[in-house]
């Protein structure tokens, strides 16, 4: 494979007219880009993976898997990730390792010689094992956006909010599974421990809708807090949630259910022995 | 030899403060040490602290219920303070509700919680100064 020939004629071609070429590669790839990355950040990207695939291949090798190729590989995953969190499409990303051969199209028709065609042909392959990689680097870097995103959502959206001394609540906004269910029991469950809170309120004006699953899970969490001696009452139940629930035939039990979160501070409060009233009507008693 | 749970008084209450997490047979001795405990000291409310126990399985869960059940049959209120979450989800995943036994986030509103219910139940004691 790594015939010394053959490599030095690649050799000879790509750094014969090294500033031509990585000018020509700079130029398509901003084409393709249209100028949503800066010329001169392309220009250095470019010229650093152009110089450091050149090191690579004085050494002899020509196979993208190489330790010779680990510095290019280095730069190629910097690359897609740059480019993955800058909302490039794959292919974007691929064009950067692909342009060079492009660029290089002219410097071979200067060129009709049988040699140089063959050594076109290797870098060609090398250059497509490099495509590949940077896409598959592309792919996991967006796997790691995706999947961190996840979480931060699951973080942001579950927040336990103290309402009154002894009160607290949890607004669930965004639609119920089992494992935000999970989360979401837990942190209020400790959230009771750790504020001393003997009420909690689940306010659900922002489930879009609840089934059995859901209502299993509301009801899990509620008979949880019982178990640790606090009280829950549901709140944020709209028309149209308080027919499914009828007519699916869950049974909320002795569960309080209020249809504003104000209701449910109200009977929250007074549950725990405090009285609300216009100061009026105090002075009137 | 299972080692014994302390059962410790404080006025009519007597406090069982659980440190380690219990086998089938210390559970059983509980059972006994408190029922004769309670009879011999007249308490009317037993505060049982779990705060300290990780793994509640069915046969613990049960235990309470069956403690809480045999206090009452000797005129004294249960109350099992400081449940960790993950023990209560445990328990909730068991099925298990622990019908009729009080619970209280902290030994704090567990005492406070039997003094109410006493207050309730005993028409002769002084009415308290609130208004």
């Amino acid at each position: 494979m790594a015939d010394p020939d053959n490599s030095r004629q690649l050799i000879d071609l790509l750094s014969a007219d090294a500033e031509d070429l990585s000018a020509e590669w700079v130029r398509i790839v901003s084409t393709t880009l249209r100028g949503r990355v800066s010329t001169a950040e392309i220009d250095q990207e470019l010229r650093e993976l152009y110089s450091a695939l050149l090191a690579a291949l004085r050494t002899g090798s020509l196979a993208a898997k190489d330790d010779a190729f680990a510095e290019v590989r280095a730069l190629l995953t910097e690359l897609s990730r740059t480019r993955a969190r800058q909302g490039f499409t794959p292919s974007e990303t691929a064009i950067s390792v692909f342009a060079l051969k492009q660029a290089l199209e002219p410097a071979l028709a200067k060129d009709p010689d049988g040699g140089s065609l063959r050594s076109y042909l290797q870098l060609s392959s090398l250059l497509d094992d490099l495509g590949l990689f940077t896409v598959e680097t592309y792919a996991r870097a967006r796997e790691e956006l995706i999947s961190s995103q996840s979480e931060q959502l699951l973080e942001l959206s579950t927040p336990v909010v103290k309402l009154w001394d002894g009160v607290i609540c949890v607004p669930l906004v965004g639609t119920l599974d089992s494992a935000r269910t999970m989360v979401v029991m837990e942190k209020m469950l400790q959230a009771l421990i750790d504020t001393g809170s003997e009420q909690a309120i689940i306010d659900i004006t922002g489930v879009p809708a609840v089934d059995t699953q859901v209502a299993q899970h509301l009801l899990k969490t509620v008979v949880a807090a019982r178990l640790m001696g606090a009280e829950c009452t549901i709140s944020g139940i709209r028309p149209q949630i308080a027919q499914t629930i009828v007519a699916l035939g869950i049974d909320f039990g002795d569960i309080a259910t209020k249809a504003s979160l104000a209701d449910a501070l109200r009977h929250a409060l007074r549950r725990s022995g405090i009285e609300i009233g216009r100061r009026g009507d105090r002075v009137a008693k | 030899m299972s080692e014994r749970v302390p059962i410790l008084q404080i006025g009519d209450i007597l406090l069982v403060s659980i440190q380690t997490d219990l086998d089938d047979q210390s559970v059983l001795n509980l059972q006994d040490d408190l029922a004769a405990r309670v009879v011999e000291s007249a308490a009317h409310g037993v505060v049982i602290d779990i705060s300290a126990v990780e793994i509640v399985d069915s046969f613990v869960g049960r235990m309470l219920a069956t403690i809480a059940a045999i206090s009452r049959m000797l005129d004294a209120e249960t109350v099992v303070v400081g449940m960790r979450p993950a023990v209560a989800i445990t328990l909730v995943e068991l099925g298990l509700s622990l019908g009729g036994v009080s619970t209280a986030l902290n030994l704090d509103l567990g005492l406070r919680l039997l003094e109410r219910a006493r207050g309730g139940r005993d028409g002769l004691t002084a009415e308290p100064t609130a208004s």
